[in-house]
């Protein structure tokens, strides 16, 4: 069977198997919509954050941006998951017991303030807007190139699928549907990869293969160092940005991990504090699985890259390179017309121009896999954009819903009604969304980024000092966040729209680039809230004691019942 | 639960968020991106040894710290009796 076909089977029996769990698993009541009723196993919980949390780009274009960084990638690779750690034993725990519904209900609640609520709906929708219009063009790309559709009704199709177990399911039809994809997801990621890892290396398991030996006795990572250097590169396990650079970029991913609401609320969905602990272990280690396996492919794909193609006769390229021209990833132009493909550092002599994210697509090909496994690649990537995707969404239809009517001007709405105006949100949302990834704006990228910056010096700090320090107080908070944000958007503002050329090392402040800057923008929260609170006066006795109540584990399951 | 137990219960867990995060920082910041020039003189296989924590090993780290925590977190919780039934 041709390509086409087994694609057009294996992603419609995927689809199909989402929509099935979407009609098994539909919320009847809102705390099923929010929080899938607080009723998820641990288990199912880690895997539903893992596929909620790898979107289109974790899955498609990490291996890729690595294998053209080298060492400067691991910012990405700590930056994502050591986050987690924050996360379990900072945030989850305390939320859970917490026990509402949304991170604005957290930050409304503690600062006793509709003000704060309002700032974090902001921010919240704000993250998730930018962030979810990526995944839907990530979506649409997928569609285009495996199934021969127009990137816009790819879009379409995606749009059509998470409006019908988004709206239908909330967060229960999410949760199950997004365990099906992780599935999915590893399953595609891993089998090129063990394939890829046998063939350069001879060992099964790409984690090692990456420290492994090639056919001749030299070590990869050896002989990747000397190629590089060969070609006019710097060495691949030696990077160029600067160490305090990586510092912050890569705290700046981590915080700002710690602080996206899509993933923070997945903790409210587990029944006791203690699997809340436990669920996010499952989810780094189902995240690890993944995140260990990228680095390895990256290698793997350059060298390839580099054995294959460069110094390649142009008439006899392998079949793959013919293939993946079509789609403008990969393209060549024998300017001194020697016959010869010259892959060089230097644009003035390099005639490979090489997109990102063929590492990852054009896998299967090169590694000579079935027709089946590239199909199966198309599946993964649309089960990991479509998992985010649907994620970020119930944030969007949570924040309308429950925060802005339900606890901002409509209170006295009736649960079925509540159920119906989130369900309506979640209509809005996608179609929002759908209309951004038609018509993707130009900053979408460079915003998507900056996501984490702002949810790293924004909703990070706020939530710790909720938690960790009973004094912390409304005006606190209000005047960090609004320090934090200020600082930080007005860094990124400048170099990335206002000046773009003066956007070089020697122009940033301390030599911090805009992706790292987030995290200077929490210490500056910290620093003002901090401040701010020992002026002004303490918070009302109740609220001190929401925060020894959020400090022990017992009751929890009582608090998610209040509402 | 009384004031006083409370209070040695939260210090208990922030002394184990001491550990645990230097840990984390250590494995991470510091053997990933302070001391990386330092420890890539060392090679383990093919890995220079400050590349592979930087790849690999900080992921491994952190999986680890995690489930050190649950289980630290569990026994602190029943020994105060503060355990969700």
């Amino acid at each position: 069977m041709d390509i086409l076909t087994w694609t057009y089977i294996i992603v419609g029996i995927t689809f199909a198997l989402y929509i099935v769990i979407a009609i098994v698993t539909r919320a009847d009541t809102t705390k099923e919509f929010y929080v899938a009723g607080s009723s998820v196993s641990p288990l199912a919980n880690g895997m539903a954050t893992a596929a909620d949390w790898m979107s289109a780009a974790s899955f498609i274009s990490m291996a890729g941006l690595i294998s053209f960084m080298g060492y400067d990638g691991s910012v990405y690779l700590m930056g994502w998951t050591g986050g987690y750690v924050l996360l379990a034993l900072l945030l989850a725990p305390y939320l859970r017991k917490f026990g509402k519904f949304t991170v604005p209900d957290f930050v409304g609640d503690r600062y006793y303030s509709q003000v704060a609520r309002m700032v974090a709906v902001v921010a919240a929708l704000f993250v998730s807007f930018t962030y979810v219009a990526g995944q839907m063009r990530g979506v649409g790309i997928v569609f285009s190139r495996f199934l021969e559709v127009d990137i816009n009704t790819g879009v379409i199709i995606g749009m059509v699928i998470v409006l019908f177990y988004a709206v239908l399911g909330g967060m229960k039809g999410i949760t199950y549907t997004q365990v099906a994809q992780y599935c999915v997801l590893i399953f595609a990621y891993m089998v090129p990869a063990i394939f890829i890892s046998l063939q350069i290396t001879g060992n099964p398991i790409p984690q090692l293969g990456f420290g492994a030996q090639t056919s001749d006795g030299i070590y990869l990572l050896d002989k990747l160092d000397g190629l590089l250097l060969e070609l006019g590169f710097t060495a691949y396990t030696v990077g160029s940005k600067s160490t305090i650079d990586i510092f912050f970029i890569t705290a700046a991913l981590m915080v700002g991990t710690a602080g996206l609401p899509h993933v923070i609320v997945r903790f409210f969905t587990v029944p006791k504090v203690r699997d809340a602990r436990k669920s996010a272990g499952y989810a780094l280690i189902f995240i690890a699985i993944l995140y260990t396996t990228a680095p390895a492919l990256g290698a793997f794909g350059i060298y390839n890259m580099i054995q294959t193609v460069n110094k390649a006769p142009t008439n006899a390229l392998p079949a793959w390179v013919d293939n993946w021209s079509k789609t403008g990833l990969i393209s060549i132009d024998d300017r001194n017309g020697d016959g010869i493909v010259q892959y060089h550092a230097s644009a003035e002599i390099n005639e490979l121009k090489i997109d990102k994210d063929i590492m990852v697509l054009a896998n299967p090909e090169i590694a000579q896999l079935p027709n089946w496994v590239i199909a199966l690649v198309a599946a993964g990537g649309l089960a990991a954009a479509l998992s985010t995707a649907a994620g970020l969404l119930l944030v969007i239809s949570s924040a309308i819903s429950h925060d802005l009517l339900k606890k901002g001007i409509a209170p006295n709405i009736t649960e079925k009604n509540e159920l119906i105006a989130a369900r309506l949100a979640a209509v809005g949302a996608v179609v929002v969304a759908g209309y951004f990834g038609i018509h993707p704006p130009g900053f979408v990228a460079e915003v998507v980024a900056f996501a984490f910056g702002l949810a790293a010096s924004s909703f990070f700090p706020i939530i710790i000092m909720g938690i960790f320090s009973k004094r912390m107080n409304k005006e606190g908070a209000v005047a960090g966040m609004v320090a934090g944000l200020a600082f930080t958007l007005s860094y990124i503002i400048y170099f990335k729209f206002i000046s773009p050329e003066s956007n070089t090392p020697e122009n940033w402040w301390l030599g911090i680039s805009p992706e790292g800057i987030g995290t200077l923008g929490m210490l500056i929260n910290f620093i003002i809230s901090i401040i701010i609170s020992r002026f002004t006066p303490a918070p009302p006795s109740e609220v001190q004691e929401l925060v020894e109540n959020i400090r022990i584990p017992k009751g929890a399951g009582e608090a998610g019942g209040v509402h | 639960m009384t004031t006083k137990s409370m209070k040695l219960y939260w210090k208990k867990n922030l002394q184990y968020l001491a550990i645990l995060l230097s840990i984390w920082f250590l494995a991470s910041f510091g053997m990933g991106i302070l001391f990386v020039d330092q420890l890539n003189v060392y090679k383990m296989g093919g890995f220079k040894l400050g590349f592979w924590f930087a790849q690999q090993g900080s992921i491994y780290v952190f999986v680890i710290l995690i489930f050190v925590y649950v289980y630290l977190m569990n026994r602190l919780d029943k020994s105060f009796e503060v355990e969700e039934i």
